[in-house]
């Protein structure tokens, strides 16, 4: 495989998608035994520079190299010297000259993964760059949606929310309809981002136009941070059109998958009851975030000496 | 330098030297590892076979089907992918791609049977050693290969062998089993 970095699924072939899949059941099946441990990556150190609050996956990460016997080091911006104006080209040298040997960035701006990965030796990693890409986040829903469902030809999946900020909604679109997945989705028209339709995607304003024949629901954070330029009347009203209850859940088809990217704002956008249900796929996707990661890490840290 | 489980990928560019052993000749020693198996644990109660990805799985399903035959007991079997355990990694070209290691009992307090098809450097037994130390602790591993090569690297010995080849390590062994490969015979390969 001639990847290098993980820093979009936009350009990315199915087949180098498909080979971090294979590697992730194997490392799957570490995190389920008594000892989650192989010595595969010792020696090797993973710096994650996380320049947005994160929890999960940067611990997700974290635990993904950890399982692989990396070493890893956390820079968060509050912590760097970022808020004492140091440039990213200049923390990049300070990474390099540290001795990783793989980088995983979130930074609040589109592409600054890709500019680091032009700055450094080692492969960078995107844990999320902006409104820009999240790939480890669709690659983990990707494998959860195959686990279930082998062959994802036609199915049906609706991401709700607000598709316009969302990194994850973006991977996934880019991803998905490669594997045969019939994506929609479901926002209010201020949150769509314009030309969506272009990528082979069907809009709909309202869930309940979305719903009817779905296999598999997505549901987005509200990412009320990012909700101050009004492009939403009030929260709750959105929660009362967009969140996904028990009684828009049963207009999909009766074993319809539900998924959250996480953090869950329960009453939000999700109902606590959908949310926990039978078919809510939510903390699988949180272990495989970690099978994926501990595959992303491995195919790109070793065997790249051509 | 690559070897050890490369082997078992093409090789273009060697000529077949010699065969080792036919068909008949794989059969026979199975069974006979299969009888000192049986003599050497005094039965087969808590023993369970394990093979290495891939060419070792065949040959531990053949052993137990032919101790079942012979004590009328089932051994359970197990598969092993050691790569994840391997001292070579870095200095391998593309990534090896992983396969799934399965055992599917719990192997604590076991007689563990290690099956390969050729025990060469003793690399690849180490890291399935530790591979399976960390399934569980075993009360005991036992090493069984089709074909010993020689030429070490490690302080490790086979406890059951169908062949001893001398080798030049030059030379290759290649293990051709019916169910990975559509044919069934041990061929020594040279450089010609």
């Amino acid at each position: 495989m001639a990847v290098r970095h993980l820093l979009g699924l936009a350009d990315m072939p199915a087949a180098a998608i498909n080979e971090f899949l294979e590697n992730a059941l194997p490392m799957k099946q570490i995190i389920s035994r008594d000892i989650k441990k192989v010595p595969t990556l010792r020696g090797k150190t993973v710096i994650t520079l996380f320049y947005e609050p994160s929890t999960r996956t940067r611990m997700s990460f974290e635990l993904a190299a950890k399982y692989l016997s990396a070493d890893t080091v956390n820079v968060s911006a509050s912590a760097s010297s970022t808020s004492k104006g140091e440039s990213l080209a200049d923390t990049a040298r300070t990474v390099a000259a540290l001795g990783a040997d793989l980088v995983v960035l979130r930074h609040p701006c589109a592409g600054a993964p890709h500019l680091l990965a032009r700055l450094v030796e080692v492969p960078v990693v995107n844990a999320g760059d902006g409104m820009h890409e999240h790939p480890t986040q669709a690659l983990l829903d990707l494998f959860t949606l195959r686990e279930r469902r082998p062959d994802l030809e036609g199915l049906k999946l609706v991401i709700i929310g607000d598709i316009l900020h969302s990194r994850v909604a973006r991977s996934n679109i880019w991803c998905l309809p490669r594997f045969g997945v019939d994506v929609h989705v479901a926002a209010p028209p201020t949150l769509v981002p314009a030309g969506l339709a272009a990528l082979g995607v069907t809009v709909h304003d309202r869930p309940e136009d979305a719903l009817p024949g779905a296999g598999a629901v997505m549901v987005l954070r509200l990412q009320r941070e990012r909700q101050q330029e009004g492009l939403i009347p009030d929260v709750r009203e959105y929660a009362r059109l967009y969140a996904l209850n028990s009684e828009r859940l049963a207009l999909a088809r009766p074993d319809a998958y539900v998924m959250h990217p996480g953090p869950m704002n329960r009453g939000i956008e999700i109902a606590p009851d959908v949310a926990d249900g039978a078919c809510a796929l939510i903390t699988d996707q949180v272990t495989n975030g970690v099978a994926v990661r501990m595959a992303v890490l491995y195919l790109l840290m070793l065997g790249r000496g051509e | 330098m690559r070897r050890g489980k490369d082997e078992e990928m093409g090789h273009p560019g060697f000529r077949e030297k010699a065969t080792i052993l036919d068909r008949d000749g794989i059969r026979r020693a199975l069974t006979r590892i299969a009888h000192e198996i049986i003599e050497k644990n005094q039965g087969v109660q808590e023993v369970a076979l394990i093979g290495i990805r891939r060419r070792g799985v065949p040959l531990a399903l053949r052993l137990a089907e032919k101790i079942e035959r012979i004590e009328g007991a089932q051994v359970p079997v197990g598969s092993l992918d050691i790569t994840l355990y391997r001292d070579d990694l870095t200095r391998l070209g593309p990534q090896p791609q992983l396969s799934r290691t399965e055992v599917p009992f719990p192997v604590t307090d076991r007689t563990v049977i290690l099956v390969d098809d050729v025990l060469y450097t003793g690399r690849t037994v180490r890291a399935a050693l530790d591979a399976i130390m960390d399934l569980g602790r075993p009360r005991a591993i036992q090493l069984a290969a089709l074909i010993d090569r020689g030429h070490r690297e490690l302080p490790i010995r086979a406890d059951y062998v169908g062949k001893n080849v001398p080798t030049s390590s030059r030379e290759i062994i290649s293990v051709q089993l019916e169910d990975t490969d559509g044919q069934e015979q041990v061929v020594i390969l040279e450089t010609g």
